[in-house]
Protein backbone atom coordinates (compact mmCIF):
# COMPACT_ATOMS: atom_id res chain seq x y z
CA UNK A 1 0.00 0.00 0.00
CA UNK A 2 1.16 3.62 -0.80
CA UNK A 3 -0.61 5.42 2.35
CA UNK A 4 2.22 7.79 3.94
CA UNK A 5 0.49 9.03 6.74
CA UNK A 6 1.56 7.23 9.88
CA UNK A 7 -1.67 5.46 11.84
CA UNK A 8 -3.69 7.67 14.36
CA UNK A 9 -2.41 6.62 17.98
CA UNK A 10 -6.46 5.78 19.07
CA UNK A 11 -6.33 2.93 16.56
CA UNK A 12 -3.15 1.60 17.18
CA UNK A 13 -4.48 1.46 20.82
CA UNK A 14 -7.58 -0.30 19.44
CA UNK A 15 -5.29 -2.84 17.31
CA UNK A 16 -3.32 -3.53 20.23
CA UNK A 17 -6.52 -4.72 21.87
CA UNK A 18 -7.58 -7.55 19.24
CA UNK A 19 -5.97 -10.61 19.35
CA UNK A 20 -4.00 -11.52 16.03
CA UNK A 21 -6.38 -13.51 13.20
CA UNK A 22 -9.62 -12.62 15.21
CA UNK A 23 -13.12 -11.74 13.48
CA UNK A 24 -13.66 -8.38 13.49
CA UNK A 25 -16.64 -5.94 12.48
CA UNK A 26 -16.15 -2.19 12.52
CA UNK A 27 -18.90 -0.34 12.74
CA UNK A 28 -19.12 3.30 11.47
CA UNK A 29 -15.79 2.22 9.80
CA UNK A 30 -15.49 5.77 7.44
CA UNK A 31 -12.78 5.16 5.14
CA UNK A 32 -11.59 2.19 6.55
CA UNK A 33 -8.20 3.08 7.69
CA UNK A 34 -8.53 1.23 11.05
CA UNK A 35 -9.64 -2.08 9.33
CA UNK A 36 -6.67 -1.65 7.11
CA UNK A 37 -4.54 -1.58 10.34
CA UNK A 38 -6.23 -4.81 11.43
CA UNK A 39 -5.79 -6.24 8.05
CA UNK A 40 -1.89 -5.09 7.94
CA UNK A 41 -1.10 -5.96 11.74
CA UNK A 42 -2.72 -7.89 12.99
CA UNK A 43 -4.29 -10.59 10.24
CA UNK A 44 -7.59 -10.21 11.07
CA UNK A 45 -10.60 -11.04 8.76
CA UNK A 46 -12.56 -7.79 8.98
CA UNK A 47 -15.78 -6.62 7.99
CA UNK A 48 -17.35 -3.02 7.96
CA UNK A 49 -20.35 -1.24 7.84
CA UNK A 50 -20.55 2.77 6.79
CA UNK A 51 -22.80 4.94 6.24
CA UNK A 52 -21.45 7.51 3.87
CA UNK A 53 -21.38 6.19 -0.01
CA UNK A 54 -17.92 7.78 -0.16
CA UNK A 55 -16.40 5.98 2.83
CA UNK A 56 -18.03 2.52 1.51
CA UNK A 57 -16.45 3.73 -1.74
CA UNK A 58 -13.33 4.14 0.09
CA UNK A 59 -13.07 0.86 2.04
CA UNK A 60 -14.39 -1.01 -1.26
CA UNK A 61 -11.41 0.35 -3.79
CA UNK A 62 -9.12 -0.68 -0.68
CA UNK A 63 -10.34 -4.33 -0.82
CA UNK A 64 -11.91 -4.42 2.09
CA UNK A 65 -15.74 -5.85 2.80
CA UNK A 66 -17.50 -3.06 4.21
CA UNK A 67 -21.28 -2.75 3.61
CA UNK A 68 -23.40 0.66 3.69
CA UNK A 69 -25.75 0.33 6.45
CA UNK A 70 -26.50 2.15 9.42
CA UNK A 71 -25.11 1.19 13.28
CA UNK A 72 -28.64 2.08 14.69
CA UNK A 73 -31.03 -0.28 12.28
CA UNK A 74 -28.75 -2.80 10.84
CA UNK A 75 -26.72 -4.93 14.02
CA UNK A 76 -29.95 -5.99 14.90
CA UNK A 77 -29.53 -8.38 11.30
CA UNK A 78 -26.22 -9.76 12.60
CA UNK A 79 -26.47 -12.94 13.94
CA UNK A 80 -25.48 -13.72 18.07
CA UNK A 81 -21.38 -14.40 18.22
CA UNK A 82 -20.50 -13.80 14.78
CA UNK A 83 -17.23 -11.90 15.30
CA UNK A 84 -14.51 -11.84 17.70
CA UNK A 85 -14.48 -8.26 18.12
CA UNK A 86 -17.31 -5.41 17.69
CA UNK A 87 -15.60 -1.96 17.25
CA UNK A 88 -17.46 1.45 17.39
CA UNK A 89 -14.62 4.07 17.02
CA UNK A 90 -15.82 7.28 17.30
CA UNK A 91 -19.07 6.37 16.31
CA UNK A 92 -20.65 6.10 19.97
CA UNK A 93 -21.91 9.66 19.99
CA UNK A 94 -23.59 10.10 16.68
CA UNK A 95 -25.83 6.60 17.18
CA UNK A 96 -29.67 7.55 18.05
CA UNK A 97 -30.03 4.68 20.58
CA UNK A 98 -26.93 3.99 22.09
CA UNK A 99 -27.42 1.39 24.54
CA UNK A 100 -29.20 -0.75 22.07
CA UNK A 101 -26.56 -0.60 19.49
CA UNK A 102 -24.12 -1.20 22.83
CA UNK A 103 -26.56 -4.52 23.52
CA UNK A 104 -26.23 -5.60 19.82
CA UNK A 105 -22.18 -5.21 19.88
CA UNK A 106 -22.28 -7.37 22.61
CA UNK A 107 -24.22 -10.34 21.15
CA UNK A 108 -22.58 -9.91 17.90
CA UNK A 109 -19.54 -10.49 19.16
CA UNK A 110 -18.38 -11.81 22.83
CA UNK A 111 -15.76 -8.24 22.62
CA UNK A 112 -16.53 -4.94 22.15
CA UNK A 113 -14.47 -2.38 21.56
CA UNK A 114 -15.79 1.38 21.75
CA UNK A 115 -14.03 4.69 21.23
CA UNK A 116 -15.63 7.92 22.27
CA UNK A 117 -15.06 11.89 22.76
CA UNK A 118 -15.08 12.12 26.60
CA UNK A 119 -18.16 15.27 27.20
CA UNK A 120 -16.16 15.16 31.03
CA UNK A 121 -13.06 16.55 29.40
CA UNK A 122 -11.79 19.50 31.47
CA UNK A 123 -11.97 22.00 28.11
CA UNK A 124 -15.73 21.05 27.39
CA UNK A 125 -16.42 22.01 30.84
CA UNK A 126 -14.71 25.05 30.70
CA UNK A 127 -16.07 26.16 27.08
CA UNK A 128 -19.88 25.49 29.12
CA UNK A 129 -19.37 26.58 32.28
CA UNK A 130 -17.16 29.44 32.02
CA UNK A 131 -18.37 30.57 28.13
CA UNK A 132 -21.50 29.67 28.33
CA UNK A 133 -21.06 28.04 24.61
CA UNK A 134 -21.44 24.71 23.18
CA UNK A 135 -18.19 23.47 23.15
CA UNK A 136 -16.06 22.44 19.91
CA UNK A 137 -13.03 21.23 20.57
CA UNK A 138 -10.46 19.08 17.82
CA UNK A 139 -12.90 15.90 18.82
CA UNK A 140 -16.15 17.66 18.60
CA UNK A 141 -15.31 19.87 15.91
CA UNK A 142 -18.95 20.90 15.33
CA UNK A 143 -21.43 23.74 15.85
CA UNK A 144 -24.04 22.56 17.77
CA UNK A 145 -26.77 23.25 15.27
CA UNK A 146 -24.73 21.09 12.68
CA UNK A 147 -23.54 18.01 14.47
CA UNK A 148 -23.80 14.36 13.72
CA UNK A 149 -23.04 13.88 17.38
CA UNK A 150 -26.38 13.68 19.35
CA UNK A 151 -25.71 11.32 22.34
CA UNK A 152 -22.76 13.04 23.98
CA UNK A 153 -21.57 11.25 27.46
CA UNK A 154 -18.61 11.23 30.00
CA UNK A 155 -16.15 8.44 30.82
CA UNK A 156 -18.41 8.12 34.07
CA UNK A 157 -21.90 7.77 32.44
CA UNK A 158 -20.11 5.56 30.25
CA UNK A 159 -18.81 3.41 32.64
CA UNK A 160 -22.16 2.91 34.33
CA UNK A 161 -24.02 2.14 31.40
CA UNK A 162 -21.80 -0.89 30.89
CA UNK A 163 -22.82 -1.82 34.07
CA UNK A 164 -26.15 -1.91 32.61
CA UNK A 165 -25.48 -3.69 29.91
CA UNK A 166 -24.24 -7.55 31.63
CA UNK A 167 -20.37 -6.41 30.45
CA UNK A 168 -17.65 -5.48 32.34
CA UNK A 169 -14.27 -3.01 31.52
CA UNK A 170 -11.45 -5.16 30.55
CA UNK A 171 -9.09 -2.73 29.77
CA UNK A 172 -9.48 1.00 29.49
CA UNK A 173 -7.58 3.98 27.96
CA UNK A 174 -7.88 7.49 28.11
CA UNK A 175 -6.09 9.96 25.90
CA UNK A 176 -4.61 13.77 27.20
CA UNK A 177 -5.21 16.13 24.54
CA UNK A 178 -1.87 15.40 23.09
CA UNK A 179 -3.47 12.00 22.20
CA UNK A 180 -1.11 10.28 24.73
CA UNK A 181 -2.42 7.72 27.16
CA UNK A 182 -3.35 8.90 30.69
CA UNK A 183 -1.31 6.73 33.24
CA UNK A 184 -3.61 3.78 33.82
CA UNK A 185 -3.38 3.94 37.87
CA UNK A 186 -4.88 7.57 38.22
CA UNK A 187 -8.36 7.51 39.57
CA UNK A 188 -11.63 7.21 37.46
CA UNK A 189 -11.81 11.29 37.86
CA UNK A 190 -8.58 12.05 36.38
CA UNK A 191 -9.97 10.13 33.91
CA UNK A 192 -12.44 11.59 33.50
CA UNK A 193 -11.06 15.68 33.70
CA UNK A 194 -8.47 14.64 31.48
CA UNK A 195 -9.08 12.45 28.65
CA UNK A 196 -10.07 13.74 25.81
CA UNK A 197 -11.06 10.96 24.35
CA UNK A 198 -11.34 6.93 26.14
CA UNK A 199 -11.36 3.79 24.40
CA UNK A 200 -12.78 0.14 26.59
CA UNK A 201 -12.16 -3.32 25.64
CA UNK A 202 -15.81 -4.19 27.13
CA UNK A 203 -16.26 -8.38 27.31
CA UNK A 204 -19.61 -9.79 27.88
CA UNK A 205 -20.47 -11.41 31.28
CA UNK A 206 -23.31 -14.12 29.77
CA UNK A 207 -24.46 -15.70 26.63
CA UNK A 208 -25.84 -13.19 24.29
CA UNK A 209 -29.43 -12.65 24.72
CA UNK A 210 -30.69 -13.08 21.04
CA UNK A 211 -33.31 -10.05 20.00
CA UNK B 1 -21.05 -20.61 -30.85
CA UNK B 2 -20.49 -23.72 -28.40
CA UNK B 3 -22.58 -26.59 -29.38
CA UNK B 4 -21.90 -29.74 -26.75
CA UNK B 5 -22.64 -33.04 -27.34
CA UNK B 6 -23.86 -33.18 -23.56
CA UNK B 7 -27.57 -32.53 -22.93
CA UNK B 8 -28.73 -30.09 -20.38
CA UNK B 9 -31.44 -31.92 -18.51
CA UNK B 10 -33.78 -28.81 -16.66
CA UNK B 11 -35.42 -27.85 -13.43
CA UNK B 12 -38.54 -29.46 -15.33
CA UNK B 13 -37.00 -32.23 -16.35
CA UNK B 14 -37.07 -31.20 -19.72
CA UNK B 15 -34.19 -32.30 -21.51
CA UNK B 16 -32.35 -29.95 -24.53
CA UNK B 17 -30.10 -31.64 -27.02
CA UNK B 18 -28.36 -30.47 -29.19
CA UNK B 19 -27.38 -27.70 -27.47
CA UNK B 20 -25.89 -24.55 -28.40
CA UNK B 21 -24.73 -21.35 -26.63
CA UNK B 22 -23.80 -18.34 -28.22
CA UNK B 23 -20.96 -16.31 -26.63
CA UNK B 24 -18.45 -13.84 -27.00
CA UNK B 25 -15.17 -13.46 -25.34
CA UNK B 26 -13.27 -10.36 -24.44
CA UNK B 27 -9.32 -9.97 -23.59
CA UNK B 28 -7.38 -13.03 -22.94
CA UNK B 29 -6.86 -15.48 -20.87
CA UNK B 30 -3.56 -15.82 -18.92
CA UNK B 31 -1.36 -18.96 -18.70
CA UNK B 32 -2.69 -20.01 -15.55
CA UNK B 33 -6.29 -19.47 -16.50
CA UNK B 34 -7.11 -16.99 -13.09
CA UNK B 35 -8.36 -14.28 -14.77
CA UNK B 36 -11.44 -15.44 -16.60
CA UNK B 37 -14.90 -13.30 -15.62
CA UNK B 38 -18.15 -14.21 -16.54
CA UNK B 39 -20.61 -11.18 -17.48
CA UNK B 40 -24.30 -12.90 -17.26
CA UNK B 41 -26.46 -10.30 -19.20
CA UNK B 42 -30.10 -9.10 -18.20
CA UNK B 43 -33.56 -10.45 -19.45
CA UNK B 44 -33.51 -9.39 -23.01
CA UNK B 45 -29.98 -8.56 -23.42
CA UNK B 46 -27.11 -10.82 -25.25
CA UNK B 47 -23.53 -11.36 -25.50
CA UNK B 48 -22.46 -8.44 -27.31
CA UNK B 49 -21.54 -6.80 -23.94
CA UNK B 50 -18.84 -4.69 -25.59
CA UNK B 51 -18.32 -2.84 -29.14
CA UNK B 52 -20.66 -2.78 -31.23
CA UNK B 53 -23.68 -5.16 -31.12
CA UNK B 54 -23.60 -6.86 -35.00
CA UNK B 55 -27.55 -7.04 -34.76
CA UNK B 56 -28.31 -3.67 -33.77
CA UNK B 57 -25.27 -1.67 -34.77
CA UNK B 58 -25.20 0.08 -31.33
CA UNK B 59 -22.84 -0.35 -28.73
CA UNK B 60 -22.80 -3.54 -26.18
CA UNK B 61 -24.98 -3.54 -23.18
CA UNK B 62 -21.77 -2.87 -20.90
CA UNK B 63 -19.89 -0.41 -23.46
CA UNK B 64 -19.27 1.45 -20.42
CA UNK B 65 -18.22 -1.11 -18.24
CA UNK B 66 -15.90 -3.64 -20.52
CA UNK B 67 -13.10 -2.57 -22.40
CA UNK B 68 -9.03 -1.57 -21.86
CA UNK B 69 -9.24 0.96 -18.90
CA UNK B 70 -12.79 0.42 -18.01
CA UNK B 71 -13.54 -1.57 -14.78
CA UNK B 72 -13.60 -4.88 -16.56
CA UNK B 73 -9.93 -4.18 -18.27
CA UNK B 74 -9.91 -6.22 -21.57
CA UNK B 75 -6.37 -5.49 -20.77
CA UNK B 76 -6.18 -7.79 -17.86
CA UNK B 77 -9.33 -9.62 -17.50
CA UNK B 78 -10.72 -12.42 -19.76
CA UNK B 79 -14.38 -11.95 -20.43
CA UNK B 80 -17.08 -14.39 -21.17
CA UNK B 81 -20.23 -13.35 -21.85
CA UNK B 82 -22.53 -15.88 -23.28
CA UNK B 83 -26.46 -15.79 -24.43
CA UNK B 84 -28.83 -17.57 -21.88
CA UNK B 85 -30.35 -20.87 -22.87
CA UNK B 86 -33.81 -20.05 -23.74
CA UNK B 87 -32.40 -17.23 -25.77
CA UNK B 88 -32.37 -16.16 -29.49
CA UNK B 89 -29.00 -14.91 -30.21
CA UNK B 90 -27.36 -17.88 -31.00
CA UNK B 91 -28.09 -20.49 -28.38
CA UNK B 92 -30.88 -22.93 -28.04
CA UNK B 93 -34.79 -21.61 -27.56
CA UNK B 94 -38.04 -21.78 -28.39
CA UNK B 95 -36.83 -20.58 -32.15
CA UNK B 96 -34.42 -23.57 -32.43
CA UNK B 97 -35.52 -26.49 -34.64
CA UNK B 98 -36.86 -29.45 -32.33
CA UNK B 99 -34.76 -32.18 -33.47
CA UNK B 100 -37.93 -34.55 -32.77
CA UNK B 101 -40.25 -32.92 -35.64
CA UNK B 102 -37.89 -30.71 -37.21
CA UNK B 103 -39.91 -27.26 -36.84
CA UNK B 104 -39.19 -24.83 -34.22
CA UNK B 105 -39.74 -25.73 -30.90
CA UNK B 106 -41.94 -23.36 -29.85
CA UNK B 107 -44.16 -23.92 -26.79
CA UNK B 108 -42.42 -27.35 -26.62
CA UNK B 109 -39.17 -26.08 -25.52
CA UNK B 110 -38.76 -26.67 -22.05
CA UNK B 111 -39.77 -24.21 -19.72
CA UNK B 112 -35.82 -23.24 -18.13
CA UNK B 113 -35.03 -22.03 -14.84
CA UNK B 114 -32.03 -19.55 -13.71
CA UNK B 115 -30.34 -22.44 -12.46
CA UNK B 116 -30.59 -24.12 -15.93
CA UNK B 117 -28.89 -21.29 -17.75
CA UNK B 118 -26.08 -21.16 -15.11
CA UNK B 119 -25.88 -24.61 -15.68
CA UNK B 120 -25.45 -24.29 -19.65
CA UNK B 121 -22.85 -21.11 -18.58
CA UNK B 122 -20.64 -23.70 -16.14
CA UNK B 123 -20.71 -26.63 -19.50
CA UNK B 124 -19.44 -23.36 -21.68
CA UNK B 125 -16.94 -22.70 -19.07
CA UNK B 126 -15.61 -26.11 -18.61
CA UNK B 127 -15.34 -26.27 -22.52
CA UNK B 128 -12.97 -23.07 -22.23
CA UNK B 129 -11.37 -24.98 -19.95
CA UNK B 130 -11.43 -23.03 -17.23
CA UNK B 131 -11.51 -24.07 -13.45
CA UNK B 132 -12.35 -20.99 -11.14
CA UNK B 133 -13.81 -17.87 -12.55
CA UNK B 134 -11.90 -14.55 -10.98
CA UNK B 135 -15.49 -13.09 -11.08
CA UNK B 136 -18.88 -13.84 -12.17
CA UNK B 137 -20.73 -10.18 -12.45
CA UNK B 138 -23.84 -9.18 -14.00
CA UNK B 139 -27.24 -7.36 -13.16
CA UNK B 140 -31.33 -7.40 -12.83
CA UNK B 141 -31.72 -11.15 -14.52
CA UNK B 142 -27.22 -11.44 -15.04
CA UNK B 143 -27.49 -10.87 -11.03
CA UNK B 144 -29.88 -13.50 -10.01
CA UNK B 145 -27.53 -15.91 -12.19
CA UNK B 146 -24.57 -14.45 -10.16
CA UNK B 147 -26.46 -15.65 -7.44
CA UNK B 148 -27.40 -19.23 -8.89
CA UNK B 149 -23.42 -19.51 -9.51
CA UNK B 150 -22.46 -18.50 -6.18
CA UNK B 151 -24.71 -21.31 -4.75
CA UNK B 152 -24.42 -23.47 -7.28
CA UNK B 153 -20.72 -23.69 -7.54
CA UNK B 154 -19.24 -21.82 -4.64
CA UNK B 155 -15.53 -23.11 -5.41
CA UNK B 156 -15.78 -22.24 -8.67
CA UNK B 157 -16.60 -18.34 -8.21
CA UNK B 158 -13.64 -16.23 -6.43
CA UNK B 159 -15.65 -13.33 -6.32
CA UNK B 160 -18.90 -12.16 -7.34
CA UNK B 161 -21.14 -8.90 -8.20
CA UNK B 162 -25.07 -9.32 -8.22
CA UNK B 163 -26.31 -5.92 -9.44
CA UNK B 164 -29.49 -4.46 -9.07
CA UNK B 165 -31.14 -7.78 -8.31
CA UNK B 166 -32.78 -9.88 -5.51
CA UNK B 167 -33.15 -13.49 -4.73
CA UNK B 168 -36.38 -14.25 -5.63
CA UNK B 169 -38.65 -12.15 -8.14
CA UNK B 170 -41.57 -10.45 -6.02
CA UNK B 171 -45.24 -10.50 -6.91
CA UNK B 172 -45.08 -7.44 -8.56
CA UNK B 173 -42.12 -8.46 -10.64
CA UNK B 174 -43.91 -11.46 -11.65
CA UNK B 175 -47.02 -9.41 -12.19
CA UNK B 176 -45.31 -7.28 -14.92
CA UNK B 177 -43.50 -10.41 -16.28
CA UNK B 178 -47.05 -12.08 -17.13
CA UNK B 179 -48.54 -8.30 -18.35
CA UNK B 180 -45.76 -8.90 -21.35
CA UNK B 181 -47.00 -12.71 -21.64
CA UNK B 182 -50.40 -11.90 -22.59
CA UNK B 183 -49.65 -8.91 -24.33
CA UNK B 184 -47.73 -11.51 -26.87
CA UNK B 185 -50.75 -14.33 -26.04
CA UNK B 186 -52.89 -12.07 -27.27
CA UNK B 187 -51.41 -10.89 -30.23
CA UNK B 188 -53.47 -13.08 -33.01
CA UNK B 189 -49.91 -13.49 -34.46
CA UNK B 190 -48.81 -15.37 -31.79
CA UNK B 191 -50.82 -18.74 -33.28
CA UNK B 192 -50.50 -20.76 -30.14
CA UNK B 193 -46.40 -20.51 -30.06
CA UNK B 194 -46.27 -21.46 -33.89
CA UNK B 195 -46.05 -18.65 -35.45
CA UNK B 196 -42.29 -18.95 -36.91
CA UNK B 197 -43.84 -22.58 -39.07
CA UNK B 198 -46.58 -19.71 -40.35
CA UNK B 199 -44.10 -17.21 -41.48
CA UNK B 200 -45.73 -14.53 -39.17
CA UNK B 201 -44.37 -12.46 -35.75
CA UNK B 202 -46.59 -11.48 -33.03
CA UNK B 203 -44.41 -8.05 -33.27
CA UNK B 204 -47.48 -5.94 -31.55
CA UNK B 205 -47.99 -8.24 -28.83
CA UNK B 206 -44.29 -8.31 -28.12
CA UNK B 207 -43.89 -4.66 -28.95
CA UNK B 208 -47.00 -4.24 -26.10
CA UNK B 209 -44.63 -5.98 -23.41
CA UNK B 210 -41.55 -3.99 -23.97
CA UNK B 211 -43.04 -1.03 -23.44
CA UNK B 212 -44.42 -1.84 -20.41
CA UNK B 213 -41.49 -3.62 -19.14
CA UNK B 214 -39.69 -0.60 -20.44
CA UNK B 215 -41.59 1.68 -17.91
CA UNK B 216 -40.53 -0.64 -14.81
CA UNK B 217 -36.88 0.21 -16.03
CA UNK B 218 -36.99 3.66 -15.53
CA UNK B 219 -38.07 6.15 -12.54
CA UNK B 220 -40.72 8.86 -12.30
CA UNK B 221 -38.22 11.28 -11.64
CA UNK B 222 -36.23 10.29 -14.74
CA UNK B 223 -39.11 9.84 -16.92
CA UNK B 224 -40.40 13.52 -15.70
CA UNK B 225 -37.27 15.29 -16.51
CA UNK B 226 -36.91 13.90 -19.67
CA UNK B 227 -40.37 13.98 -20.86
CA UNK B 228 -43.05 15.62 -18.27
CA UNK B 229 -46.04 16.28 -20.79
CA UNK B 230 -44.26 17.46 -23.41
CA UNK B 231 -46.14 16.75 -27.35
CA UNK B 232 -44.43 15.40 -29.48
CA UNK B 233 -43.85 17.35 -33.23
CA UNK B 234 -47.27 19.52 -32.19
CA UNK B 235 -48.05 22.32 -30.44
CA UNK B 236 -51.38 20.99 -29.31
CA UNK B 237 -53.33 17.62 -28.90
CA UNK B 238 -54.66 16.05 -31.31
CA UNK B 239 -57.90 14.45 -29.56
CA UNK B 240 -57.05 11.48 -31.24
CA UNK B 241 -55.20 8.24 -29.96
CA UNK B 242 -51.77 9.46 -31.83
CA UNK B 243 -48.77 9.26 -29.81
CA UNK B 244 -49.56 13.32 -29.17
CA UNK B 245 -47.05 12.91 -26.02
CA UNK B 246 -43.46 12.53 -26.33
CA UNK B 247 -43.23 9.38 -23.98
CA UNK B 248 -46.05 7.80 -25.92
CA UNK B 249 -43.81 8.42 -29.46
CA UNK B 250 -40.69 6.85 -26.94
CA UNK B 251 -42.11 3.75 -25.95
CA UNK B 252 -43.44 3.14 -29.18
CA UNK B 253 -39.92 3.73 -30.73
CA UNK B 254 -38.47 1.44 -28.06
CA UNK B 255 -40.84 -1.41 -28.81
CA UNK B 256 -40.58 -1.40 -32.34
CA UNK B 257 -36.72 -1.53 -31.56
CA UNK B 258 -37.23 -4.01 -29.91
CA UNK B 259 -39.22 -6.87 -32.09
CA UNK B 260 -36.79 -6.29 -34.43
CA UNK B 261 -33.81 -8.12 -32.17
CA UNK B 262 -36.29 -10.43 -30.26
CA UNK B 263 -37.99 -13.76 -30.59
CA UNK B 264 -41.40 -13.41 -28.55
CA UNK B 265 -41.56 -17.02 -27.53
CA UNK B 266 -37.76 -16.48 -26.22
CA UNK B 267 -39.58 -12.96 -23.83
CA UNK B 268 -41.73 -15.95 -22.80
CA UNK B 269 -39.20 -18.40 -21.66
CA UNK B 270 -36.94 -15.72 -20.01
CA UNK B 271 -39.54 -13.53 -17.91
CA UNK B 272 -41.23 -16.91 -17.20
CA UNK B 273 -37.44 -18.00 -15.70
CA UNK B 274 -36.92 -15.04 -13.17
CA UNK B 275 -40.45 -15.54 -11.98
CA UNK B 276 -39.55 -19.17 -10.64
CA UNK B 277 -36.37 -17.39 -9.33
CA UNK B 278 -36.22 -18.35 -5.83
CA UNK B 279 -32.82 -19.08 -4.19
CA UNK B 280 -33.97 -19.47 -0.47
CA UNK B 281 -36.93 -21.76 -1.66
CA UNK B 282 -34.03 -24.70 -2.73
CA UNK B 283 -32.24 -24.25 0.84
CA UNK B 284 -35.03 -24.99 2.58
CA UNK B 285 -36.25 -21.23 2.46
CA UNK B 286 -32.99 -20.02 4.60
CA UNK B 287 -31.25 -17.74 1.93
CA UNK B 288 -28.21 -18.09 4.63
CA UNK B 289 -27.75 -21.63 3.70
CA UNK B 290 -27.44 -20.71 -0.08
CA UNK B 291 -24.36 -19.30 0.91
CA UNK B 292 -23.36 -21.03 4.00
CA UNK B 293 -19.46 -21.28 4.27
CA UNK B 294 -18.33 -19.46 1.05
CA UNK B 295 -15.44 -17.91 0.43
CA UNK B 296 -16.52 -15.81 -2.44
CA UNK B 297 -16.23 -12.43 -2.29
CA UNK B 298 -19.29 -10.23 -2.91
CA UNK B 299 -20.08 -7.08 -3.53
CA UNK B 300 -23.72 -6.29 -3.62
CA UNK B 301 -24.68 -3.04 -5.67
CA UNK B 302 -28.38 -1.38 -5.92
CA UNK B 303 -29.64 2.10 -6.75
CA UNK B 304 -31.59 4.24 -5.13
CA UNK B 305 -34.14 4.75 -7.40
CA UNK B 306 -35.04 0.95 -8.64
CA UNK B 307 -38.19 0.31 -7.84
CA UNK B 308 -37.86 -2.75 -9.79
CA UNK B 309 -35.14 -4.15 -7.45
CA UNK B 310 -35.24 -1.76 -4.68
CA UNK B 311 -32.31 -2.00 -2.30
CA UNK B 312 -34.55 -3.57 0.22
CA UNK B 313 -33.57 -6.87 -1.95
CA UNK B 314 -30.21 -6.11 -2.05
CA UNK B 315 -30.60 -6.07 1.58
CA UNK B 316 -31.77 -9.11 2.09
CA UNK B 317 -29.08 -11.06 -0.20
CA UNK B 318 -26.32 -9.02 2.42
CA UNK B 319 -28.24 -10.11 4.95
CA UNK B 320 -27.83 -13.62 4.31
CA UNK B 321 -24.20 -13.80 3.26
CA UNK B 322 -23.11 -12.00 6.69
CA UNK B 323 -25.46 -14.72 8.52
CA UNK B 324 -23.31 -17.26 6.65
CA UNK B 325 -20.25 -15.24 7.48
CA UNK B 326 -19.58 -14.31 4.04
CA UNK B 327 -16.49 -11.49 2.88
CA UNK B 328 -19.38 -9.07 1.36
CA UNK B 329 -19.69 -5.38 0.56
CA UNK B 330 -22.50 -3.52 0.03
CA UNK B 331 -22.98 -0.52 -2.12
CA UNK B 332 -26.52 1.74 -2.80
CA UNK B 333 -25.77 4.29 -5.46
CA UNK B 334 -27.49 7.28 -5.48
CA UNK B 335 -28.94 7.48 -8.82
CA UNK B 336 -32.45 9.05 -10.52
CA UNK B 337 -32.30 6.67 -13.17
CA UNK B 338 -34.13 3.84 -12.31
CA UNK B 339 -33.39 0.31 -12.41
CA UNK B 340 -31.38 0.97 -16.10
CA UNK B 341 -28.78 2.70 -14.48
CA UNK B 342 -26.35 0.08 -13.91
CA UNK B 343 -26.63 -0.11 -17.81
CA UNK B 344 -25.41 3.44 -18.03
CA UNK B 345 -22.56 5.97 -17.38
CA UNK B 346 -23.15 6.05 -13.25
CA UNK B 347 -19.58 7.26 -12.10
CA UNK B 348 -19.74 5.89 -8.47
CA UNK B 349 -20.92 2.75 -9.71
CA UNK B 350 -18.44 2.74 -12.02
CA UNK B 351 -15.30 3.35 -9.11
CA UNK B 352 -16.94 1.09 -6.76
CA UNK B 353 -16.89 -1.63 -9.78
CA UNK B 354 -13.39 -0.90 -10.31
CA UNK B 355 -12.18 -0.50 -6.92
CA UNK B 356 -13.79 -4.19 -5.90
CA UNK B 357 -12.58 -5.61 -8.74
CA UNK B 358 -8.50 -4.28 -8.71
CA UNK B 359 -8.73 -5.53 -4.69
CA UNK B 360 -10.07 -8.81 -5.76
CA UNK B 361 -7.06 -9.36 -8.09
CA UNK B 362 -4.36 -8.23 -6.09
CA UNK B 363 -6.17 -11.23 -3.41
CA UNK B 364 -6.23 -13.37 -6.09
CA UNK B 365 -2.33 -12.20 -7.18
CA UNK B 366 -3.71 -11.45 -10.82
CA UNK B 367 -1.35 -9.28 -12.56
CA UNK B 368 -1.33 -6.99 -15.08
CA UNK B 369 -0.82 -8.07 -18.95
CA UNK B 370 -2.16 -11.84 -19.21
Amino acid sequence: MTKAASPRLDHLLIADMVDAGSRVLDVGCGDGALLRLLADRKRVDGRGVELSQRGVNECVAKGLSVIQGDADTDLADYPDDGFDYVILSQTLQATRRPREALQNMLRIGRRAIVSFPNFGYWRVRAQLAFRGRMPVTGNLAYSWHDTPNIHLCTIRDFVELIDLLGAHIERGVALDHAGAPIRVNAPWWVWNLLGEQAIFLLERDAPPRSS
Amino acid sequence: MFPVEQALVTDGGGRIAPLAIGFQTYGELNADRSNAILLCHALTGDQYAAGVNPVTGKPGWWDAMVGPGKPFDTDKYFLICSNVVGGCMGSTGPSSVNPGTGKPYGLDFPVVTIRDMVRAQAMLVDHLGIETLFCVAGGSMGGMQVLQWAASYPERVFSAMPIATAAKHSAQNIGFNEVGRQAVMADPDWRAGRYLEQSVRPEKGLAVARMSAHITYLSEAALQRKFGRKLQDRSAPTFSFDADFQIENYLRYQGVAFVERFDANSYLFVTRACDYFDLAADYGGSLARAFKDTTTRFCVVSFTSDWLYPTSDSRAIVHALNAGGASVSFVEIESDKGHDAFLLHEPMFIATTRGFLEAAAAARGLRAGA
